[in-house]
This record gives C-alpha cells, structure tokens and sequence, in this order.
C-alpha cells in the first residue's frame, strides 16, 4: 500500500528524512527560547508593574496621566508589555496548534492572533508614548 | 518502508487517573488564554488615560462595579497563578523537582501561592485606594 506521505520503494531517504522540517509550526526552537525568555522578563517585571499600578489606584485620569507619564514608569510599562505580549502570541499559538487540525482554518487562526498580539502591543505602546509626550 | 504501521494512538484525557499535576496543567492554559483576552482590559485603561477624563471615567465606572471589581479580581489571580505555576516549569526545565513528591510540592505551592498572593495584593490596594 502506498499513500500519499510515504517514499516510493526505491527511495533511498529515510523516515526521518521525510519528516524534517515538516512540523506543525514550520520553525524550529526559537519560540521555546522566546517563550521562556518573556516569561523571565515577566517574572522580573512583576513587582515594579504591581507597584505602578498601586501608585494608580484612586486617582482620576489627570493623577493617572502625571504618573504614567512619568519615565520610568514609562518604561516599566513598555518593557512589561513587550514581554507580556510576545508571549501571549507564542502561547496563544501552541493552543491553535493542539486544537485546530484544519490547515486552512488554522492558518487564519494563527494570523488572527499575531493580529491581536500585534494591536494589543502596538496600541498600549501608543498610549503610554502619547502620554509621556504629554500631547 | 512502503506500508503504514498501526502504531498506538496517545488515549484521550478521561481515559487517565486524575492527578493535580494534571489539573494544573490545564489550568495553566486556561489562565493564558484568560490573561490573553484580558490584554483587551489592560489597552482600554491605557488608552482612556491617554484619551481624556471622560474616557477614563468610562473604565473607573466599570471597575468600580461588581461585575467589574470581579473581572479584575479574576485577572489578578489569572496573571499570579500563571506565573508561579510558570516558575514551577522553569523548575522542570532545568531539571529539578520530578519527583513524585516535589512535583506535588511545586503544584501545591504554586496553587495556594496564587491565591494567597491575589488576596494579599487586594487587601493592600483597598488599603492604599481607600486612604485616597
């Protein structure tokens, strides 16, 4: 019997061979490494993220602004949610890979969630620079 | 190597015994999913406090509801949860705490580290936001 995924018998390459490069995700170990490079950042960044947002609490959007817009705070926040966003496409990834076995589907899935990572990122980015600029 | 071989399939997830380690992992799934959508909270005061009083007032009138203080609530305990059962799985990577006991330790910790964390941090931000 030969199905479609299987060398013809006179092939010379082995199973192995076949299937290389041929994995779910098209790449290799640079998202395991990103993944848990994030986490770290995140784990780091905890406290001082925790910290801002106490400094927060209670204050009307004039108190938010003057603190937000405050550089290292600024900073805190870009940096946190760097890590925070990266991993979550990452993580939100390796769930539509587990889940959605359709290829098509699961391409529009995969592109559906940089969108959203990438807009999140992008978004958050944009409101802490307008408010550190003070426009 | 022409024809297929009937190999074993993995059984499905009821087909096992139940275990915490278990519980935990899929917990920790669903708190990173939870905290992915939750990201959407997070854009929406950053981008009010950049936008003006009256867009600001919009997420203080949300979080200061029930249905509001509870989301936030469970968004606190999603983000704590999932970063030390996170730190449990850096435990894992670098080799330590397979043990039968230790993973059970690592779980257990992480699990009532979570909870205990989310209501200590609560108690401090009702204190620090009431005072002001």
């Amino acid at each position: 019997m030969t199905t479609p995924d299987s060398a013809s018998p006179r092939s010379m390459r082995t199973p192995l061979g076949r299937v290389r490069s041929l994995g779910a995700s098209h790449s290799g170990t640079f998202d395991f490494w990103i993944q848990r490079l994030t986490a770290v950042a995140s784990v780091l960044l905890i406290l001082p993220v925790v910290i801002v947002v106490m400094m927060l609490l209670g204050r009307n959007q004039a108190g938010a602004a003057q603190v937000l817009g405050a550089p290292l705070v600024a900073i805190i926040l870009l940096l946190f949610i760097i890590a925070t966003a990266w991993h979550m496409k990452i993580g939100m990834q390796v769930v539509i890979e587990d889940y959605v076995h359709n290829e098509k589907i699961k391409l529009a899935a995969i592109m559906a969630n940089n969108f959203f990572s990438f807009a999140v990122a992008l978004a958050s980015i944009y409101a802490i620079l307008k408010l550190s600029s003070g426009v | 190597m022409t024809a297929r071989i009937e190999r074993p399939l993995s059984p499905h997830l009821q087909t096992y015994r139940f275990t915490l380690t278990m519980a935990m992992s899929i917990i920790h799934r669903i708190t990173g999913i939870a905290l992915y959508f939750g990201t959407l909270l997070l854009v929406w005061w950053l981008i009010a406090a950049a936008s003006g009083p009256t867009a600001y007032s919009h997420v203080q009138a949300f979080t200061t509801s029930f249905i509001g203080r509870l989301v936030v609530f469970g968004y606190t305990w999603a983000l704590l949860h999932h970063m030390l059962s996170g730190i449990r799985h850096f435990f894992w990577d670098l080799g330590y705490g397979f043990k039968p006991n230790e993973r059970e330790a690592l779980t257990w910790a992480a699990l009532i580290g979570g909870i205990s964390l989310t209501v200590l941090l609560w108690i401090a931000a009702y204190a620090i936001g009431g005072g002001r």
